[in-house]
Parts: structure tokens; sequence; C-alpha cells
């Protein structure tokens, strides 16, 4: 049984009914599940990792009971329904996130699609793929701006792009709520900017990131735009053609979908022009003993056998988001980030790294509670079946930026109850006396 | 009968998190060790101070949950004034007890290890025995830097790379 929506179209967002609710939880059997001695699990770690709903466990199993064969080769029936089924997906993604299906590069994961970019434009730098890569060439003097908010799967691959390149790289800072100081694009963003990377969400304190002005700010200098999109593809309705970025990764284990598969989008003109870093099988064109002429993307960027029963699967989750409505997904993930915020604020000593007002930011909420340890927090609220998150959620920079070393963090999805929210706040409120702190702060 | 969790949480535990022993690097020092956690940020900074073949005592200093610095104190506790090959011996069988399930190790050993059995809970928790081993993992570099090259109990265990 799959939960399907009506369609909204036009209609104003709709916050799912407890029906629906319902019905959207019954598509994710691991839901059902109890831990730590029959407490009912909830799941407020969706941030991290995704539950998975049936549609998706489907294709990846029916892949393989049904099609499972080499993709883009081979003369037999099944080796065109898996050829099918693996574009087919690719098509799905796409229209998730408002690209054209050439413009989707599978990868393992978004870290894997944010490093291609940044080792492409090494290659680029190297003279690799001729005057038309030229674009992606960067040197000494040449500057990469990212945010202080970055996941350190967008921080770390411009490091080293820096490193191998002498390029120098700058970033935006965070104001005291979270939000990313847009006011410093005008002086961090310049003409020797050449790569502007930025996160769509923060995967810690949730908040929205104002992309128009990102990509305004890039276009007046000429940079590059690299867009982190793993907190906000499956959260938000994202059109990634309507924000204008050049690049975008996200990932498939996010999104409601199997590990080991993400997608890295390009506009289209840019995949063409950009040079290939893994090399191999499957993404040639003529190959001689002495050189190689390169596959047109995506294929370029597809060297060997692909995860293709995964890819298939994330294929599922898309179109699974997509028969939910993003909309609607978006609507109930903000009512519950309004019950999150309420839940935390009601406990007395415990403070939020993030927007607390809901307004542009997602539901993942990271608190720390005065006097304990975040993994002291995590530890109590486990014991009541609560999974949350605890340490630094990739992001040292950002918790260095807050002065604390470690938080906790709630994080929702689209099957979030306000039950769930409700369970959570009385974990959260039974942390300090646990450690024998007042209930005060 | 108490529950897993209050297991995990022993009053020792609460007591040494909230009263630290031996906090506070001090000068004088054979060698000096920092160990972090990288998953969750957890760090300590240890020094040994030996006098002859003996841990005088250990000072420190350290950030982190309330098992990881609780371990540092009662550690520090136990060592200060034994053998240094007493004080590996110690560190080997704390090792054992953190890979124990919770189960505990024989009498012999839980005595030697005295108040550092309030640890017995944590190995029913895989993703806290690192918290636990922190400090250990630290007083061995440190006494491997002092040149004592360590007595080849065990081999290495993941927690412990």
């Amino acid at each position: 049984m799959t939960a399907t929506l009506e369609p909204r179209a036009a209609e104003p967002a709709h916050v799912l009914t407890p029906a629906e609710l319902a019905a959207v939880r019954a598509d994710f059997p691991l839901l059902t599940r109890t831990v730590r001695g029959g407490r009912p699990l909830v799941y407020l770690d969706s941030g991290a990792t995704s539950q998975k709903p049936d549609v998706v466990l489907d294709a990846e199993q029916d892949f393989y009971l049904q099609r499972n064969a080499a993709v883009h080769r081979g003369a037999h029936q099944l080796a065109e329904e898996a050829t099918e089924a693996f574009e087919q997906a690719r098509q799905e993604v796409a229209d998730l996130v408002g690209a054209d299906v050439g413009e989707i590069v599978w990868q393992t994961n978004a870290t894997a699609g944010l490093n291609l970019v940044a080792y492409a434009m090494s290659n680029a730098s190297l003279g690799r793929g001729g005057a038309a890569s030229r674009r992606f060439a960067i040197a000494p003097g040449d500057e990469v701006v990212v945010t202080e908010a970055e996941h350190h799967a967008n921080l770390v691959p411009w490091q080293e792009l820096c490193a191998r390149t002498g390029a120098t790289l700058r970033w935006i800072g965070v104001d005291d709520d979270g939000r990313l100081r847009t006011d410093e694009l005008a002086t961090t963003v310049t003409e020797r900017t050449k790569v502007l990377a930025f996160t769509h969400a923060s995967n810690v304190t949730g908040a929205v990131t104002d992309v128009a002005a990102f990509v305004a700010r890039a276009h007046e200098v000429g940079a590059l735009t690299v867009l982190d999109a793993c907190q906000s593809v499956p959260h938000l309705p994202v059109d990634l053609h309507e924000l204008g970025v050049d690049f975008a990764a996200f990932s498939g284990h996010k999104m409601l979908g199997p590990t080991g598969v993400g997608a890295l989008y390009g506009r289209r003109e840019l995949l063409e022009a950009m040079p290939p870093v893994t090399t191999g099988g499957s993404m040639v064109e003529v190959v001689t003993m002495e050189t190689t002429t390169y596959a047109p993307p995506p294929q370029r960027f597809e060297a060997g056998t692909q995860m293709v029963a995964q890819a298939v699967a994330m294929g599922a989750a898309a179109r699974y988001l997509r028969d939910l409505g993003m909309d609607a997904v978006a609507a109930h993930e903000r009512e519950i980030a309004g019950l999150l915020l309420d839940a935390v604020a009601a406990v007395p000593g415990v403070r939020v790294l993030g927007p607390t007002e809901n307004r542009d930011r997602l539901a993942a909420v990271s608190f720390v509670v005065e006097g304990v340890h975040a993994h002291d927090v995590g530890q109590v609220l486990d014991d009541a079946g609560v999974a949350v998150r605890v340490g630094h959620h990739c992001a040292q920079p950002l918790h260095r930026r807050f002065g604390v070393a470690a938080t906790a963090r709630a994080s929702a999805a689209v099957y979030t109850t306000p039950e769930e929210v409700a369970a959570f706040g009385a974990a959260l409120a039974s942390v300090r006396p646990f450690f024998g702190l007042g209930d005060g702060a | 009968m108490s529950s897993p969790m209050e297991q995990l949480y022993q009053q020792l535990i609460l007591d040494h998190a909230k009263s630290p022993h031996g906090r506070g690097l001090a000068d004088g020092h054979a060698a000096e060790s920092f160990q972090v956690n990288p998953t969750c940020g957890d760090e300590v900074r240890l020094r040994v101070h030996l006098a002859g073949d003996a841990v005088e005592r250990v000072s420190w200093e350290g950030q982190g949950c309330s098992i990881s610095q609780a371990s540092v104190s009662v550690m520090s506790e136990l060592v200060s004034g034994e053998p240094v090959a007493t004080a590996e011996e110690l560190g080997e069988t704390f090792r054992r007890l953190m890979h124990a399930r919770g189960e505990g190790l024989d009498e012999e050993s839980e005595d030697r290890l005295g108040d550092a059995t309030a640890f017995t809970g944590v190995a029913r928790y895989p993703a806290r025995i690192k918290c636990a081993l922190l400090g250990w993992s630290a007083l061995r570099d440190a006494l491997i830097q002092a040149g004592h090259a360590g007595t080849p109990a065990a081999p290495p265990t993941e927690e412990d790379a």
C-alpha cells in the first residue's frame, strides 16, 4: 500500500491529515519496530539518514529479481530492461529537482558529487579538457568561497582544491541566529572568486539559504555556484533550473532512497565542457593505445559499473516524494519544525543552535543542554526510544562558531508525527533531572 | 534491579564527572598524549609523571561526555603510585572489561580494577566504549612515549586503533 495524496495543483500547501500521515507511516516498515526493551521507536535522525518506504525496497529487490543485467551494453532483452529502468530512474530524479535528464550524474552520494566538481576543476587547471574546460581552471590569486555552515563534504574538497592549485579559500560567516551572513556576499565574493559553494539548508541549524542572493552575487562576478542540496531535496520543493545554480549534489539515502547512490546535477553546457575525473570503462568514445576521447555527459562522469539497483530505487524514492507532493511534504515538516521548537523551548536549560523562529528553516533542531554533554543527552533520549544524532554532525567549524564541541539534533522527515515530537519533549525534560541538575538552567 | 541506563550511569561515574580527580595539567611530566574521539569530539590531554619505575601521578585536561571524563578521573586515581607495569596491566584489564558486553570479569580482575568496575555497564553500549577508553589510550600512548614499550598483553583492538 502506498500513500498517495489528492493532487492539489495551485492549492495552498496542505498539511497532512492524521489519516494521511498514518498512511504514509504504513509505507515504512521499520517505523513499527521497538527499541531498548519494547519502547516504540521515535526516529528523529532523518537528517543523518531517512527510513525507506516499501516502494523503494521493492524497486531494489525487483530489479535483482527480474531485470538484473549490465546497462548500456549487451544485445539481450534483460540488458534493454535494465537500461530502461536505470534511465527511467534518472528521469524520476531529474523531475523531482527540476532538471533535464541529461543533467543528472549518478554518484555514490553527495560527497562524491562535490568531490567530482572539485577534482574536475583540478584537471581543468592542469589543462585537461582543452579550451572548453578553461572556464573551470583555477590558479593562485583565484578564490573559492564557501560558508561557515558547511558540512565537511562541502568544505574539505574545496580546501583540498585550493591546496592543489594555490587558490585561496574564503568564507561567508554565520550570524547568532545560525543564518548565513548574506550581507557579506558583496565583500567576500569578488572578481577573484571562481567558485561559490554553499548549502541549501544547514544540517545543523536547519536554516534555509537565500539561494537567490548567492546566485545573483555569483553571476555579478562570474563565479560558478555549487549547491549542497542534501538537506533540501528530501524536505522542500526544489527546482534547480529556477534556482539557477550551476551544480548541485544530493544523496539518495537522505531522501527515502537507498545508500550507495546519489546525484550530481550540472547545467548541461557545463557538464559538456567539464573534463572527467574517474576514467575507465563506459565513459569513453574511442580508445587507442595512445589516447582516448570521452563520452558526452552524463556518461562521461559514470566510469565503471554503476550502482544500478540503488539508482533504480532512488528513482522510486523520487517518484514517491513527487506522488506525495513536495509542497505537502514541506508543509507537514514545517508543522513538525514548529512543534520541535516548542518542545525544546519548553525545557529549561536547553539552548538551540539556529533559528528559533519557524521561518525559512527545516525540521532539524540542534541544541545543547546546559551541564550535560550531548552524548549523555542522546543516551537518555535513547533510553526512552528516541533516536537523535549527537556530536558535531560533520560541521565542526559551525559548532566552533557557537563555542560548543557537540550538540544533540532532532531531525524529522515526512513520516514524523506530532506524537513523536511530544515523546521527544517528555524525554528531553528528564535529562537534567537524571543527571541531578535542577529544572532551571 | 536497575535499568541498563542506570547501570551505565552509576553514581560513582556521575560523581567523578562532576568532581574529576587529577584534572589540571601539571609540569614535570615524562610524556604527554592528546587523544580525540573524532566521531563526537571528545578529547583528553594527559601527562604522565614518573618516579623511577612508578607512575607518580597523571594530570590531564579534557572535554567530553560524562563517561569519558569520569573514566579519566577514575583511571587517574587508580594508577597513581602504582608501578608502570601494574598501570599497564590495569589498562589491559580495563580493555577486557570493555569487551565483556556488560557481563563483567572474574573476581580477581574486578578487585584489581576497583572503582573502574563501575564502567561495566558501558560495554553494553558499543558506541560508548570509545568514550570510556579515551583516557586509557592516552595513558598507554604517554607511557610508550616515555620509553615504556608496554607489555604486549593483548593485540590492539579496533577501539584502541
